[in-house]
């Protein structure tokens, strides 16, 4: 689950990890109102949105008079925003939070994730601050130090130590560095994360180390025992027929094309969508209806399905293992004849009683298109949607 | 032989009371698995189905009825724990089926097995099944057969789809290992192929990767290296946008890393015969093995 970078500072402060005065406003009127509470003749106005690349988009505006506060506060509120991580169609700005502007002497980068490979969490440092991580990562990855941590030890300073003297910190600020780490390990940790990226963290010309810009990602399967971070989330920056499914436990994801696609099992699904791809078409979604396939599973996933108005046509494939093909088979004949289902329907059924849910789909008196491989199932759906 | 598991597998199936795990277990029991006891804390002494009697711990399972091999069901929250029990009281292999464990517990649970012996598959995986011997898992059993392809998966169903393609023309299954779809997973690609390299039952490795880290490139860096056998493989996720999580926990392209063309690319470059489609995984293997 993604949040946005003020609930990110709210916990960084829960964990006395340095972020700028600042406050949350959705209105100019109440932007001018934090800026005046924070003090100060140099503020800083961020759009918060769940995607990164604000600054570049116009969506991170300084201001030098309460005035200003509020003029470029109304800009930004009601802006659609298009960054590279947005897309094309871009987010429309609901807050903004409003900082101090500081003295910036120098901008760093500071990340933390858990690295697949060595199953560790490895926190990650830069000199090279500010910009697109994923360029030096790329171009010069000798700039990016790591310090993978043994999790039964935890984040011992030697391990903050190597990445702050590699970030070329002395005296005071090796020391404030080295908590600003430990702390941010300390909040990871303990609150599930499964990411954490602080771009820039910056050295101010006061010598303080702070997280300027702040986003965490938390581990979904770990909500359940965060109901803090639960809360945080803002079901305007999901897709809504995302959040639909997910009142269903189902797994969708809307995508470009034009094919709709009811799978059951991720892997399986994946490999749907592919070949649609490889006979031409583009699917609509991923789909995972689950391994219970029930038919009110089936139904709440066809209406979602259907409710994209770009879908020409419906793949479904279903390999009944301990669910039973014939079950399957009721519930998508039944969703069928309850929804209406208008777009041509290609049907793909293997496993267990498959030849009895091919009868059942017959016998519908509904134009379901049957297939019995995956290949020729993707090659009829391509050709129903007049692709082909 | 095979891996894994065999007909002399000791189960011990830990949730074996909840209706998940009361289900599968009558199932395992079909396909002739020797479930020998199972655990659910509080219900020691009773007897489940009036057919396996269960216990408080898996200490006792294992010194009771000599189990050596633990099935979980037990829900994500308290999972972990049931796993560092099971390899506390010394079973040899563990297959865990719960999906969504936090995946925090699982990296320090895959921490403690450091350095023992004990082998763990998943979580949030269908299992193991060496054919005809013994199922650990929640797959349909009859699509299997025995014979020497041994298979590695991250997915369930698409499991099912690649079995079922080489069980159709013939070709039967030494052992197939489901390892789950999650970032930290009790055993790896390499942890298997390792295996399968010892097993003079298995000609053949179908390898069925998806979308997510860079565990398929560490598989054909090993495969390049040092194993034997012929590798037939295909990578789910072609189509898969970048930074969106498809189903699985673990299958996602993050920073530009993990993606299927990266992943083929690198498979082929160790010799790899790559299905471009899923549905040519079973001709595959066919071709391959001169069938
Ligand atoms: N409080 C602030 N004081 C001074 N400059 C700031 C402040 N906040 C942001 N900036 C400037 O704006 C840039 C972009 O802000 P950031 O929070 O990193 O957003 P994004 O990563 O979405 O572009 C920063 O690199 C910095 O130069
Ligand atoms: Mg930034």
């Amino acid at each position: 689950m993604k949040v946005h970078e003020y609930q990110a500072k709210e916990i960084f402060k829960e964990y006395g990890i340095p972020v700028p005065k600042g406050g949350l406003a959705t209105t100019p009127q109440e932007a001018r109102k934090v800026a005046e509470e924070v003090g100060g003749n140099l503020w800083v106005v961020k759009a918060q949105i769940h995607a990164g690349g604000r600054g570049k988009g116009g969506g991170v505006k300084l201001a030098r008079s309460l005035d200003e506060v509020e003029q470029v506060a109304s800009q930004i509120i009601g802006m659609t925003l298009v960054t590279h991580q947005t897309g094309p169609e871009g987010k429309l700005v609901k807050k903004v939070l409003v900082e101090e502007g500081l003295n910036i002497e120098k901008e760093l980068y500071l990340g933390m994730v858990i690295d697949r490979s060595t199953e560790c969490p490895v926190m990650m440092a830069s000199t090279e601050g500010g910009v697109e991580i994923e360029k030096v990562a790329a171009e010069t990855p000798e700039k990016i130090l790591k310090a993978y941590v043994d999790p039964a030890l935890g984040m011992l300073p030697f391990y903050a130590r190597k990445l702050a003297f590699g970030l070329g910190l002395s005296g005071d600020l090796l020391k404030k560095g080295i908590s600003f780490m430990t702390n941010l390990y300390k909040a990871f940790i303990e609150k599930d994360a499964s990411l954490a990226e602080i771009n820039p963290l910056v050295i101010t010309k006061e010598g303080d180390i702070i997280a300027l810009d702040a986003k965490m990602n938390f581990d979904d399967d770990a909500l359940y025992r965060h109901p803090d971070i639960a809360a945080m989330r803002d079901l305007d920056e999901e897709d809504p027929l995302e959040v639909e499914a997910k009142k269903y436990d189902l797994n969708y994801i809307k995508l470009d094309g034009n094919i709709g696609c009811m799978v059951n099992g991720a892997g399986l699904a994946m490999a749907t969508m592919d070949i649609i791809k490889i006979y031409g078409g583009e699917p609509a979604n991923f789909l995972d209806v689950g391994g219970a396939a029930s038919a009110e599973r089936v139904e709440n996933a066809f209406r979602i399905l259907l409710s994209d108005p770009n879908v020409r046509a419906v793949l479904v494939n279903i390999f009944g293992g301990i669910v039973r093909c014939d079950r399957v088979a009721s519930g998508i004949a039944q969703a069928a004849k309850n929804l209406k289902v208008e777009v041509p329907m290609v049907v793909r059924l293997e496993g267990t009683n498959r030849d009895e849910g091919m009868k059942i789909l017959q016998e519908s008196g509904l134009s379901f298109i049957t297939a019995t491989s995956m290949a020729e199932a993707a090659e009829k759906v391509v050709q129903a949607a007049g692709l082909k | 032989m095979s891996i894994l598991v065999n007909k002399d597998s000791r189960v011990v199936v830990q949730g074996i009371t909840g209706k998940e795990g009361t289900f599968h277990t009558q199932q395992c029991i079909e396909y002739g698995t020797n479930v020998v006891a199972g655990v659910t804390p509080g219900k020691g002494g009773t007897m489940w189905e009036g057919k396996v009697p269960v216990y408080n711990t898996v200490a006792e399972a294992v010194e009771k009825e000599g189990a050596n091999a633990a099935l979980i069901f037990v829900p994500p929250a308290f999972c972990a724990d049931a796993v560092a029990e099971a390899v506390d009281a010394g079973v040899e292999v563990i297959v865990t089926i719960t999906e969504g464990i936090p995946a925090l517990d699982m990296m320090k649970v895959k921490r403690s097995m450091k350095g023992k012996s004990v082998r763990m598959v998943g979580p949030n995986c269908p299992g193991v099944i060496t054919p005809e011997e013994c199922k650990l898992g929640i797959m349909p059993g009859y699509i299997f057969k025995k014979g020497p392809v041994g298979l590695i998966s991250r997915s369930g169903t698409l499991t099912y789809e690649a079995v079922w393609q080489c069980t159709e023309r013939g070709i039967g299954q030494s052992t197939c290992i489901g390892i789950g779809g999650d970032p930290i997973v009790g055993s790896t690609q390499v942890d298997l192929l390792k295996l399968f390299n010892e097993d003079p039952e298995t000609e053949l490795v179908v390898l069925i990767g998806e979308i997510g880290g860079t565990a398929e490139e560490e598989a054909a860096e090993y495969i390049k290296e040092e194993f034997t056998k012929p590798v037939v493989a295909f990578v789910a996720g072609r189509t898969a946008p970048p930074g969106r999580r498809m189903g699985h926990a673990g299958a996602i392209i993050a920073g530009g890393k993990g993606t299927a063309a990266e992943k083929i690319a690198a498979l082929k470059e160790a010799g790899v015969h790559v299905a471009e489609s899923p549905a040519e995984i079973g001709a595959t293997v066919a071709r391959v093995l001169g069938k």
